[in-house]
């Protein structure tokens, strides 16, 4: 049994529609991360579980209980705020034992959890401080810390690591991602960092204009994205989706004329099955490899912009129907600008998507 | 990186040009002020001196004869002091009763103003209805005649509810007439809260009324302080309405002051100056132990966080 489902919650603000028929369930034990960009809804639909808004349409069930009428207070669920929303006038130790108060917990078991959290998170020695006395990485511990003092249904994490810098981002997600293992609750994480997502969900769903475009493993919604916008919101540098129109498809083979030049494409068996017409071929960076000679399997690209990050090198060509084309080689391989490039994708790394943007696949 | 200290160094210290000319503009604004707290020093005749004497000490020498004199205290103890001969004729004073009558009536009205205000704020910044700020503005419409417009009905009112002379009667009218500025600081205040932190506290089980007095309200111990200090000033120097209202048991500080004025001999200037010296105290007191409040409370809102 899950302990959060969403059946077909739809959330309208007058006219606009914030969230559109999102279905979504949550193990116990399970984290889940709403990935999209701004104003894609994932916020709301975090909201809607927390009680903080009404669904227009649809129902919410926590612990197996339909909880659309319920006030945030009878939910019983911990959520972490963007802000952090720590109390201004409270000390960090009233903070912490805050949420004990409505539990009715004596002030001794109150003092004996707060040093416990306080001790998980390296929070005691700044109990007696006010939160705007503390630092940034220290209120979002704070918070964190405020969240998981409780034994609640299941926790919610608004953009927990937006307000940091990189560097402590980078702890606080391991941190995090090690406090929600020991707690095996069930777990909805926002946000629009796809590095977040992937690294602390088990399970994320990319949202877009209030839609849910998929729902998977990180493995599958990089490996097998379900639409052309999933495959290009998943992965840096991003995706390459490149116009062309499909000849014939057979085998593992397609051919597909891209502006004059006929190439021969590794691409899914499923391919097979389509008429020919226009289709959006995708290829990840690091999924496209360099030939000395022009081939059948290969096309050709003129070298535009070389960006060095280090252990590779980011390149920017063009292709000769006009597309961008992002390529990602190993620092030892040399590229000069105005170099014509013959690119080969890599077999089984290549992604069809229809002219509605679906991908193409068994 | 000399540059920048220098110039960090001068918006600190302004430098004594500067101070100096701060300090007169200072002076000539507590001018009045000083003249008064040094009349309350002086005897009848040093009050009526022309020119005026403005130096208690001659200051070794330094200041002519003429300009000094000698300090007393009697003025005061005849502010307190049942009667006393001035002339001929005893007077009765008996401000003791007057300084109690104001700070009870100021200090009740405007506990009462804040905390029905504060709670009016908080709903119409929290529970907005339907036509919010036309309530709002009809609110403030109460305060947009001048109050000689309305002394008739309410002269008229007290007498026939039997209100007229008696404390409830003045503390409710004044509680009354601080309450549209109430309303309007407070929700000013209110609206400027994260209303995250208020959704955190009820994730945390907090009822409303635990999210009003344990989160909502400790955020707004300023704007409390700035709004009281107002309405404070304002309440204890109202004159119109306790002329008319008060009773002989029940008058106020400013209304006691200006019947001390008149008799045989003409104004005790001496004696009006220490009343009024007196008078200063109470708000020159809770403002200077608000000011840290009050400082943060009128400029609340004006930087962004």
């Amino acid at each position: 049994m899950s302990t959060i489902e969403l059946r077909r919650v739809t959330k309208r603000f007058g006219t606009f529609t914030a969230v559109r028929e999102v279905d979504l369930s949550v193990a116990p034990g399970e984290v889940v991360c709403l990935l999209g960009p701004s104003g894609c809804g994932k916020t709301t639909t975090l909201r809607i579980i927390a009680g903080l808004e009404q669904a227009s349409e649809g129902e919410v069930l926590i612990a197996g209980r339909q909880m659309n009428d319920r006030t945030p207070q009878e939910r019983d669920i911990a959520m972490v705020f963007q802000f952090y929303a720590l109390y201004p006038a409270l000390t960090v130790g009233e903070n912490l034992g805050f949420p004990l108060h409505a539990e009715g917990v004596s002030s001794a078991e109150r003092a004996r959890r707060v040093r416990q959290v306080a001790d998980t998170l390296q929070l005691t020695h700044i109990l007696d401080r006010l939160p705007g006395q503390i630092a940034e990485g220290e209120k979002q511990r704070v918070a964190i810390a405020r969240a998981i003092i409780r034994d609640p249904n299941c926790f919610l994490f608004d953009e927990p690591l937006s307000r940091l810098d990189v560097e402590l981002r980078q702890t606080m997600r391991g941190q995090i991602k090690e406090v929600l293992q020991g707690l095996s609750k069930a777990t909805v994480i926002v946000t629009h960092d796809q590095l977040e997502a992937l690294t602390m969900a088990n399970r994320t769903a990319i949202m877009r204009d209030g839609l849910i475009e998929q729902i998977g493993t990180p493995h599958e919604v990089f490996a097998r994205p379900a639409n052309a916008f999933v495959a290009s919101f998943i992965g840096t540098p991003q995706m390459n989706l490149i116009g062309g129109e499909l000849v014939r498809a057979e085998g593992g083979t397609a051919e597909i004329r891209m502006e004059g030049t006929l190439v021969r494409l590794p691409v899914d068996p499923a391919v097979g099955a389509m008429k020919p017409g226009r289709v959006t071929i995708g290829m990840r960076p690091r999924a496209v490899g360099l030939a000395s000679d022009p081939g059948p399997e290969a096309f050709t690209a003129l070298a535009e912009l070389i960006e060095p990050m280090g252990a590779e090198t980011l390149i920017h060509a063009r292709t000769v129907n006009g597309d961008d084309i992002r390529v990602v080689l190993p620092r030892a391989r040399r590229v000069s600008v105005g170099e014509t490039l013959h690119l080969v994708p890599e077999a089984g790394q290549t992604h069809v998507f229809d002219a509605d943007g679906k991908a193409v696949r068994s | 990186m000399a540059v920048f200290a220098s110039r960090g160094r001068a918006v600190d210290q302004a430098g004594w040009g500067r101070t100096a000319f701060a300090a007169a503009v200072s002076l000539v604004y507590f001018f009045p002020v000083l003249v008064i707290i040094i009349t309350a020093f002086k005897v009848h005749a040093d009050a009526l001196a022309v020119p005026a004497k403005l130096f208690p000490w001659d200051l070794f020498g330094l200041i002519p004869q003429r300009f000094t004199f000698d300090p007393t205290l009697q003025n005061f103890v005849n502010v307190f002091s049942r009667s006393f001969s001035a002339g001929a004729q005893a007077q009765s004073t008996g401000f003791g009763l007057y300084f109690f009558n104001s700070v009870f009536i100021a200090g009740a009205a405007v506990a009462l103003a804040l905390v029905i205000g504060t709670l009016a704020a908080f709903g119409f910044s929290r529970y907005p209805l339907k036509g919010n700020d036309t309530y709002l503005f009809i609110i403030l419409t109460t305060r947009m005649l001048p109050a000689i417009v309305v002394i008739i009905p309410v002269m008229l009112l007290f007498r026939v509810t039997g209100l007229a002379g008696t404390y409830t009667g003045i503390i409710l009218l004044y509680t009354a007439f601080n309450l549209p500025f109430t309303i309007w600081m407070m929700k000013s205040f209110f609206d400027e809260l994260s209303p995250d932190v208020e959704d955190a506290a009820r994730l945390d089980g907090s009822t409303d009324r635990r999210v009003f007095f344990k989160i909502c309200l400790p955020q707004v111990v300023a704007g409390l302080a700035a709004t009281a200090v107002f309405g404070l000033i304002l309440t204890w120097n109202e004159f119109l309405f306790a002329l008319l209202l008060t009773g002989i048991e029940t008058r106020t500080v400013p209304v006691a002051m200006s019947q001390t004025i008149g008799g045989d001999i003409g104004v005790r200037w001496g004696l009006l100056a220490a009343i009024e010296t007196l008078f200063l105290i109470p708000v020159i007191l809770v403002t200077f132990f608000l000011q840290n409040h009050l400082l943060r409370g009128v400029t609340f809102g004006t930087v962004k966080r």
